[in-house]
């Protein structure tokens, strides 16, 4: 085999590589998913460096330019105040990608270890688990969201809250099933075997190889909690005006749809742009990682 | 006849072995009812005693092996009798000493070397985890030590192979790299499950090799579990044979292979290609035991063999046959030696 380079290679990149180094190198010859992540390094990047990009206050009205075609001065055009739409899907993607990013990293925080102790132990606690899960699952989850920002009160910290814990059971549930079947393994029972208590077999054995499916997911669900927090905002009970959020910029565009179409165009154009970037770049790390899908 | 080979190991040398059964009972639990896996079995093992056991799959081999270890699950497997290893009760041993014994003092080598290694995990990990759990080594410690471990199986440039993933081994490497993990604290029992079966017959050969030589370096015993008979003849002292839970055979190998007592260890000695040997009486093909393995939810009455049996006689269809004792590492339990009259010891 490759002998020859692994003199030259340090010990831990000899011959194979990780499971993730050769995900990552099959996710570039993927060009959905590249495009994909192209668009999401964009819009970061641009909500990033929003102020230096944008320098004015995005929210300081100027009803003299109210409503005005996009132009040089207003590349996106302003809206009903005057407002310039770019600058506001500028720092409107700073909302709405921290709601995105903490929504699922809360998803992840309280899934995760609920999903493996339910899988890994069973019985009772699992039972537990799985009836919670259960009630969590059988509302829609925008419902969901929706009925806890109604508990929770609108703005931006219950916004992230409420998207978050709608998309908990789902990481749960894929957690949980992943661990059923890794479980099995005789990986699990050797490390057993040599004396290995539970809760390290969980973290070290388990964990790593439940990781997968879990970013797969996690990488979908970013696009819909983006999604979720501007239906909650074009419904009012999200983030709420002078804040720049691209669902509540498409819910007061919506009164001038035929007067001014743009006002309400671009931010839709924002949030599609993002949810498929999301999407592509989901779909060509469950490609790039899951070894079903003809990997190895 | 009985073979008059002089044996060296007694049976009662109990007070030497390193692990006695007695009267081990597993049985599952399932939705049709509780199964009984295995039924009275007995077992000791010397230090750095090789033994065998033999059986066709499902007849319980698997199962010992981990009931030893603790390793069935405690809801579904309900083990009873007594597993003494150095004179401490495994079976009734919290959980905590279990993990203790568990890859330090008794370890385990598995079936399929492609799936007893975690894949997300380096290999030289997977070795220093047992060191760093049993020997009080440090992560950098125990990653040295277990370079060493894989150069003492023999795996070529083993400062590389140490931060190697599992995908990156073949077979034989693998199941090299078990052993040196099973090895690694130097445990005083081996329990080798099936350890060859996946591999080619080279390897098979090499690997059980490398297993004696450590054998015999580190004073492990080992239980080598298995059905390929050619192992055990190579490889060790007593072997016992298994048949639906039960332990059938007992007895040296020599005296095993020359003169098996049991008709089940005669099928099995007869259903073994030899190469260039011609086949009885003008037959053409292999001798087989004919039937099936009888399912443990419906075992038959008497005898669990007599349906397969050519030999069964009215008795084996009502009575289990008693355990007979002939020399002092020879037992049987079968009706056609009791008839013989030799050593009768109705137990």
């Amino acid at each position: 085999m490759a002998s020859q380079n692994t003199e030259l290679l340090p010990a831990a990149e000899a011959v194979g590589s990780s499971q993730w180094q050769r995900g990552v190198a099959k996710l570039l010859r993927n060009r959905a998913a590249v495009v994909g992540g192209i668009i999401i390094v964009i819009f970061l990047l641009s909500a990033l460096f929003a102020p230096i990009l944008y320098p004015g206050n995005p929210n300081a009205p100027n009803l003299i330019h109210s409503l005005e075609r996009p132009s040089a001065s207003h590349l996106l055009g302003t809206d009903q105040l005057g407002r310039d739409i770019l600058g506001r899907i500028l720092y409107g993607g700073r909302v709405s990608l921290t709601i995105a990013l903490g929504s699922v990293a809360m998803g992840m925080i309280f899934g995760i270890p609920l999903g493996l102790v339910s899988g890994y132990f069973g019985g009772k606690t699992d039972f537990l688990v799985q009836r919670l899960t259960d009630i969590m699952l059988s509302f829609p989850p925008f419902i969901l969201a929706l009925a806890l920002v109604a508990v929770l009160g609108v703005g931006l910290k219950n916004t992230l809250i409420s998207v978050g814990i709608a998309g908990i059971p789902h990481t749960i549930r894929i957690t949980r099933g992943c661990v059923l079947s890794i479980r099995e393994q005789v990986y699990v029972e050797a490390a057993r075997a040599v004396g290995t208590r539970d809760s390290v077999i969980l973290v070290r054995h388990i964990l790593p190889n439940v990781m997968v499916p879990i970013i797969v997911n996690s990488t979908l669900f970013l696009g819909m909690a983006i999604l979720f927090a501007a239906g909650l905002g074009f419904l009012g009970v999200g983030i709420q005006p002078p804040t720049p959020e691209w669902g509540t910029m498409l819910g007061s565009g919506r009164s001038y749809l035929f007067a001014a179409p743009h006002v309400a165009t671009f931010p839709g154009i924002a949030i599609f742009l993002v949810v498929l970037g999301f999407n592509l770049l989901g779909d060509g790390l469950r490609d790039a990682l899951d070894p079903r899908m003809g990997y190895e | 006849m009985v073979c008059a080979t002089p044996w060296i190991r007694g049976w009662a040398m109990n007070s030497d072995s390193i692990l006695s059964i007695r009267d081990l009972q597993v049985s599952f639990k399932t939705f049709d009812g509780d199964v009984r896996a295995v039924n009275g079995f007995n077992l000791d093992i010397g230090a750095s005693e090789t033994v065998g056991l033999v059986g066709e799959s499902g007849c319980g081999k698997s199962v010992t092996a981990k009931a030893i270890l603790g390793l069935l699950p405690k809801k579904a497997a309900m083990v009873d009798g007594q597993i003494l290893f150095r004179n401490q009760e495994l079976l009734q041993l919290p959980e905590k000493e279990m993990l203790r014994i568990r890859g330090n003092d008794i370890s385990m080598i598995f079936q399929e070397p492609m799936t007893s290694l975690n894949p997300v995990m380096k290999i030289g990990d997977q070795i220093a985890e047992a060191l760093v759990l049993h020997q009080d080594l440090s992560w950098t410690q125990a990653r040295k030590k277990a370079i060493e471990m894989l150069d003492r199986v023999h795996i070529p440039s083993p400062e590389v192979r140490v931060g190697n993933y599992p995908h990156s081994l073949s077979g034989g490497m693998r199941q090299r790299a078990m052993i040196a993990m099973a090895l690694s604290c130097q445990p005083a029992l081996l329990l080798a499950d099936e350890p060859t079966t996946a591999l080619d017959v080279t390897i098979q050969a090499q690997i059980m090799e490398l297993m004696l030589q450590l054998q015999t370096k580190l004073n492990t015993a080992i239980l080598l579990i298995t059905h390929d008979l050619g192992l055990i003849a190579e490889s060790a002292e007593r072997v016992l044979v298994m048949y639906a839970g039960r332990v059938v055979e007992e007895a040296m190998v020599a005296d095993l292979f020359h003169d098996p007592l049991h008709p089940y260890t005669k099928g099995l000695l007869g259903s073994v290609p030899v190469l260039g040997a011609k086949f009885k009486s003008g037959s053409k093909s292999l001798d087989e035991i004919p039937g099936v393995v009888p399912s443990l939810f419906n075992l038959p009455d008497g005898c669990a063999f007599h349906p397969r049996c050519p030999k069964a006689m009215d008795i084996c269809r009502k009575e289990m046959p008693p355990q007979t004792l002939f020399e002092p590492d020879r037992k049987v339990s079968c009706w056609l030696t009791t008839e013989k009259g030799v050593d009768h010891d109705a137990a």
